[in-house]
């Protein structure tokens, strides 16, 4: 939808806004740093810590950023392995270029930017200087879907969409500290072209709880659920396991079905656990409803014969707006509550 | 420094020329159409880059001392194949497959189907680029190769070329020798027209950082001294050599035909190419 910007409501601070609630209004740059709610448990930069550990053992491992060390958590191993670092500036197709040439010479180049600058600069570049050759670059970008409040410039609503269509190329999408710091090692041990999403900063830790282990290309059931089964990927995970709690307070059972990797899908586990018991299918997912892993499982299924009711949670077919992200997560339909609210008028309907 | 002219009795240059000619030709006729006129004109600078500058083993594509020669150009195959059938790194009798299906010679030059091909090129811009990836990963091995990195006149109009001139040149990349062929034709006509600023080329890389020589492409004493120079220099940045070459050199009559970036050649005119290469022969 086309919408000028001089006719978006003016909010003023004394209205405050959004399921937060409260009276003072949530900024843009508050949330930059970190995806955690107050006093949830996090992580610092554990992307950043876990490439330093994994440089212990794999002497080929290069990093690159084209000039977002800071951002991508990449600086932390850039301190650890000065000499491992390299800055390629702000030239996202050089980065790419550069990283596929690196692997050439046999190096495990990982390459980070931001999702927007990856998936709609640099595509051609990871595509046929990497991706057709099978080279081994790992491609990790911050700010994924709907993880910042800048506006479209930066928000990344349909990089898996994107990414979805390269051929072999791996995508990873993990929810928490603990699945990306097992996904690293992971994925530096597959051979080929990787595309990974990232949380930085502080990052939520919540995969610990569930007696959880990442396993490249599997989908892990987290608890299981009669009424309905969320199918999620991304920090979507954890917030499906918020409002799944809330909902068993209601006496509203519902299973959790975790999936890091969107390619290859775990195709086995998810046509598994959509054909229990007529159970609805909810997907959600950190991304635009079109071309994500709402579509590629309703794909699954649909080949499969297994038709239960299937809803999708995830973001509108538009160009978002700026703002607070908590604003933005309950305008879209991602926070806690309005996925909650959702689930239960879909179920009660 | 051991080179294919440095065996007894080895061809000259200009012979060397003439075979990656004729080879061109030959493929040529194998599709009726295609980038002859690219072929015969970059010919020259191929003989000297493959018989009298690069390092490498015929039979061992993939030895780890070999120069990297990267083809940015993708349909430039035609020509790089035409090299090195001559070096013996192509089988000559597969030069009758180019372009046709199961063959390990695609009309586009792709690392994953031929012999000495380091990358897929054919997305245009894509090599200079990459070449600064390969240059940094032999400066981590500590390797004296370098990195020779092909592409075009028409290629410097995408902006990933200048991104990786630009890096290159912060890295002070003196292993990585770009050649740009200069032939002043592309898909849509003149290169100065499509593009423009061919005339600047060597004062945007040494803007940008290089050593830049500019040569005329098909004079081959000309561009064994600047090959020499590109190599021998001390200076830690990366070399340009700019080649001005001339579209279907070698063979006249392809040579007066306008717009022949994507030649078409009528059957019978294909010997009388041949017979017309053959009679200019100066070995």
């Amino acid at each position: 939808m086309m919408r000028s910007k001089y006719i978006r409501p003016v909010r003023l601070k004394e209205q405050g806004e959004g399921g937060q609630g409260g009276a003072s209004r949530l900024t843009t740059s508050a949330m930059i740093a970190s995806l955690a709610a107050p006093g949830q448990r996090t992580k610092p930069a554990p992307f950043g810590q876990a490439l330093v550990a994994l440089a212990e053992t794999r002497p080929d491992l290069v990093g690159l950023t084209a000039d977002l060390g800071k951002y991508t958590d990449l600086h932390i191993f850039a301190k650890a392995h000065p000499d491992r670092f390299y800055q390629m500036g702000m030239s996202e197709q050089l980065l790419m270029c550069t990283a596929a040439g690196m692997a050439r010479e046999g190096f495990l180049p990982f390459a980070t930017t931001y999702a927007v600058f990856a998936a709609r600069r640099a595509y051609d570049f990871i595509c046929l200087a990497i991706a057709e050759e099978n080279l081994n670059v790992k491609v990790v970008c911050a700010l994924p879907g709907l993880t910042t409040g800048y506006g479209p410039s930066h928000q990344a609503t349909e990089d898996i969409a994107i990414f979805r269509g390269m051929p072999n190329l791996t995508i990873i999408d993990p929810c928490d500290a603990l699945d990306i710091e097992q996904a690293v090692p992971a994925i530096a041990a597959h051979h080929g072209p990787v595309y990974m999403r990232l949380l930085r900063g502080n990052v939520p830790i919540v995969l610990d709880e569930y007696d959880y282990k990442f396993e490249l290309g599997k989908a892990k059931l987290l608890r299981d659920g009669t009424d309905a089964l969320i199918i999620s990927s991304g920090f979507m995970t954890m917030r499906a396991l918020e409002a799944v709690e809330g909902l068993k307070a209601q006496r509203v059972d519902v299973g959790v079905l975790h999936v890091p990797t969107i390619k290859p899908l775990d195709e086995a586990t998810i046509i598994r656990e959509a054909s229990k018991t007529g159970r609805m299918v909810i997907v959600a997912e950190n991304h635009t409803v079109i071309g994500g892993l709402g579509e590629a499982v309703a794909g699954v299924l649909l080949r499969a014969g297994v038709t239960p009711a299937f809803r999708q949670i995830g973001l509108p077919d538009e160009f978002l707006d700026a703002g607070a992200l908590p604003t933005l997560h309950d305008r879209y339909g991602i926070s806690t509550a309005a996925m909650t609210k959702s689930i239960k008028r879909w179920l009660s309907a | 420094m051991e080179t294919p002219t440095s065996r007894a009795n080895a061809p000259s240059l200009a012979e060397r020329a003439y075979r990656i000619r004729r080879n061109a030709l030959r493929m040529g006729e194998v599709q009726g159409q295609g980038y002859i006129a690219q072929a015969l004109g970059v010919a020259d600078v191929l003989a000297v880059a493959y018989f009298h500058a690069m390092r490498y083993h015929p039979d061992d594509p993939e030895w780890e001392g070999r120069d990297r020669f990267l083809l940015s150009i993708g349909h430039y195959a035609i020509a790089a194949y035409s090299a090195m059938i001559e070096a013996g790194i192509i089988p000559e009798d597969e030069l009758e497959t180019y372009g046709s299906d199961d063959s390990r010679l695609p009309m586009s030059g792709m690392a994953s189907y031929t012999p000495g091909m380091e990358i897929s090129g054919g997305s245009l811009g894509q090599g200079l680029a990459i070449g600064v990836g390969y240059a940094l990963g032999l400066k981590r091995k500590k390797s004296d190769a370098f990195v020779y990195c092909l592409f075009s006149d028409g290629e410097c109009g995408e902006g990933a070329v200048w991104e990786g001139a630009s890096g290159a040149g912060h890295w002070k990349l003196d292993n990585l020798i770009g050649i740009v062929d200069v032939n002043n034709q592309q898909a849509d006509g003149p290169s100065s027209e499509v593009t423009g600023g061919l005339e600047h080329l060597a004062d945007r890389f040494t803007a940008f950082g290089w050593y830049a020589q500019r040569v005329n492409g098909n004079d081959i004493g000309a561009l064994v001294s600047a090959f020499d120079a590109a190599r021998s220099l001390r200076e830690p940045m990366p070399r340009v050599i700019i080649c001005d070459t001339k579209m279907a050199k070698g063979v006249p009559f392809l040579e007066q035909r306008e717009s022949n970036h994507f030649l078409r050649v009528e059957a019978d005119e294909w010997q009388q190419a041949l017979t017309v290469l053959d009679s200019g022969r100066t070995a």
